[in-house]
């Protein structure tokens, strides 16, 4: 995340371009505007130039010139991909996402194009069930070791004995605040619903995100955070409409509004908050003590891949500690591999943003695979949306 | 899109027409045959390509919106008209579009028309065409690109931060309705601009002078002769911004924050969100039937109001 954002001034000709190249890669926040607008057509070609390396890692099978990858906004070490061409001769197409949601329509429509995507933990036996993914071949995975992951985090990627998918990173959902603008320290959703109707009035921020927005209003009353329950429902869409004209945005594309300080709050993921709170002090990221959601994020490889081999070797290269090490420092979400954990600086290990104390993870939920699919959750958003 | 194709085939019709008409009294068998043969592989690319790119696709938006969707979301097939039935629930972005797309036209008109009366009749001669390359230059930058730069302007570190100089502080431009309009007349000027430079363009000035000479004051020369001959580009302009407002959704999503929800913004969602294809696909049958409707009322309005002259707006 570049420095300049720190200045008072407003955004130079260069920084705007600069902008516009992040956005051309696709590295402008997690579930960017891109995404939420539908058009995913971040799609960045990196790494395009000629191959000058043949292919010596790998020669024993055709691993084609290029493949392409369905990911999130700022969650790779861009060299990463250019360091996996040098080895393989096989350059890597970016394709960035807005939500699971768009990842599923786009592969259930078919022809996605992807040799590998990064799903979340709930959506993975909703792909099985429609047989999207591929049971993966772990004779291909060498450098992944399941013996040396966290069970936690680890669970929801392997179906009846089979493994489908395996961890990328694990993270929470909280909340940024601007402790410059907003004092009164906070500790609770219940907090964070009020005081966006209070101080935090036209400052706030929320997901487009139905798993998210409607997920922690559930929280407000203390309910689950996955509930499809009617009532609960009714009582957390009472909330949001009560919300709705407070807010500043309802967008997933938080980033650019904090930095600018036209918003004071939002709704959060792990690797944004480090991210923010790494470039402007200030903004600190709070768990609520209710509860809320706790994430995994997975690789797995589509049915329709169309460069399979290719698919395996940028996955097989992704598991292995010393690559994954770097992909963990640039996009700041915790690891779920204990050889990766080793090879952490202490301070990564240490900040309380990544690794919360267990007091607070504790209430966390993952998201359940019904709220996914769910008529009813995908209706209250609508209606949220449109109030 | 709709638009251009209407446009496409019916040119080409006229066209055809055109070509039957001017045969000579007794031509020779041979050559009409040529002749139409020349006519049916002229328009075979265009007609091909509607047909794959426009009615197919339509075809199959149609069957989708008396479907079902799936469990996991998506299609699965049936015969109801339960997703038309729905309709009512996405009322209010229904509303926001009958209210945003007319209100953004108008808008657009009143800044566009100005500057199309300076370029048409008061610019010299020898400026009209840069002024001209200048209004379309920013038709080669996207539209989202564009958007995302007023994002920058009016965020925090914009105007904002050059307000605090003098003595206004925490002023918030951004996710705000004056921010979508601003976006709308922004990204859309050019559209509006356009035809009505041409009708004016086309102004016999001796009409004007005429006026003039027979007593009538300047704003009654403007509103009876100029304005009057001028609807027909007006309307050009106006139903061609207001059908593309229509379907707007990310001018909303980028300038409103995503709060303020259109037609265009639950088609989106719909299809990439909640993955539920069949109302989706009825959402954009009637998006499709409302448009035609506009088309057909700007139209007559704009015939009845520029004195029975046709005008051909599709």
């Amino acid at each position: 995340m570049p420095k300049s954002y720190r200045d008072g001034l407003p955004i130079s000709p260069d920084k705007f371009v600069d902008q516009l190249m992040r956005l051309k890669r696709g590295s402008i926040s997690r579930r960017d505007f891109l995404g939420l607008t539908g058009l995913g057509v971040a799609t960045a070609v990196m790494a395009r130039e000629l191959g000058i390396m043949p292919t010596p890692a790998f020669a024993a099978e055709n691993l084609g010139d290029r493949m392409s990858i369905a990911t999130w906004p700022n969650y790779h070490d861009p060299q990463t991909f250019e360091n996996f061409k040098a080895d393989t001769g096989v350059a890597v197409e970016v394709n960035v996402f807005g939500s699971n949601e768009e990842m599923l329509a786009k592969l259930q429509a078919g022809g996605s194009g992807w040799s590998l995507f990064v799903p979340t933990n709930y959506t993975i036996s909703t792909y099985k069930k429609l047989g999207i993914i591929e049971a993966l071949d772990m004779a291909k995975l060498g450098n992944f070791d399941g013996t040396k992951e966290d069970a936690r985090f680890t669970a929801e990627g392997t179906i009846d004995g089979t493994i489908y998918a395996v961890p990328k990173n694990w993270g929470t959902t909280g909340f940024a605040v601007n402790t410059k603008k907003l004092s009164k320290p906070m500790t609770s959703w219940k907090e964070f619903w009020d005081t966006a109707m209070a101080e935090g009035d036209g400052r706030t921020m929320v997901h487009d995100y139905q798993l998210t927005t409607i997920g922690n209003a559930l929280k407000y009353y203390g309910y689950s955070f996955n509930s499809l329950k009617q009532d609960e429902l009714a009582k957390a869409e009472e909330l949001l409409l009560k919300v709705k004209p407070h807010l500043f945005a309802v967008s997933s594309d938080y980033q650019p509004g904090m930095r600018a300080g036209d918003a004071w709050m939002t709704m959060c993921w792990t690797n944004d908050g480090a991210q923010l709170h790494r470039d402007i002090p200030e903004i600190a990221y709070v768990l609520g003590k209710e509860g809320g959601e706790i994430w995994t994020d997975f690789y797995a490889i589509p049915k329709d891949a169309p460069n399979k081999p290719a698919g395996y070797a940028l996955l097989n290269y992704l598991m292995n500690p010393k690559v994954a090490v770097k992909e963990h420092l640039a996009n700041g979400a915790p690891s779920t591999d204990a050889r990766v954990n080793a090879l952490l600086p202490k301070e990564v290990l240490d900040n309380p943003i990544l690794y919360p104390a267990a007091d607070l993870l504790k209430p966390l939920e993952f998201g359940a695979a019904a709220t996914l699919t769910d008529p009813g959750r995908a209706e209250l958003m609508a209606r949220f949306k449109s109030a | 899109m709709s638009k251009t194709g209407h446009k496409t085939s019916q040119d080409n019709a006229t066209g055809g027409r055109k070509s039957a008409g001017s045969q000579p009294a007794f031509p020779m068998r041979g050559s009409l045959l040529r002749k139409n043969l020349m006519t049916a592989l002229l328009l075979a690319p265009a007609t091909l390509w509607l047909v794959v790119f426009l009615v197919l696709p339509f075809i199959a938006i149609a069957i989708f919106s008396v479907g079902e969707r799936a469990p996991e979301g998506g299609y699965q097939a049936a015969l109801t008209f339960a997703q038309y039935a729905n309709l009512p629930a996405r009322a209010t972005a229904f509303w926001n579009t009958m209210v945003l797309a007319p209100i953004g036209a108008l808008a657009c008109l009143l800044v566009a028309y100005p500057v199309a009366y300076y370029l048409a009749l008061r610019a010299p001669q020898r400026w009209r065409l840069i002024l001209l390359a200048l209004i379309v230059i920013p038709f080669w930058t996207s539209l989202l690109m564009r958007t995302y730069a007023w994002m920058y302007i009016l965020g925090g570190r914009g105007i904002p931060a050059l307000l605090v100089y003098v003595g206004i502080e925490d002023l918030r431009l951004i996710n705000t309705p004056g921010a979508v309009l601003l976006g709308i007349v922004y990204g859309y000027l050019p559209l509006m601009i356009l035809p009505i430079y041409v009708s004016l363009e086309r102004l016999d000035r001796r009409l004007l002078e005429a006026s003039a000479d027979l007593g009538a004051t300047p704003v009654s020369t403007f509103l009876g002769v100029t304005l009057r001959l001028s609807l027909p580009g007006v309307m050009t302009g106006f139903s061609l911004v207001m059908i593309l407002l229509l379907g707007e959704y990310l001018i909303p999503t980028l300038l409103g924050g995503g709060k303020v929800f259109f037609i265009g913004n639950a088609l989106v969602d719909l299809f990439l969100q909640s993955r539920n294809w069949p109302f989706g696909s009825a959402i954009a049958i009637t998006l499709v039937l409302v448009s035609v409707v506009v088309l057909i009322v700007a139209n007559r309005i704009s015939t009845r109001l520029s004195g029975a002259r046709r005008v051909d707006l599709i």
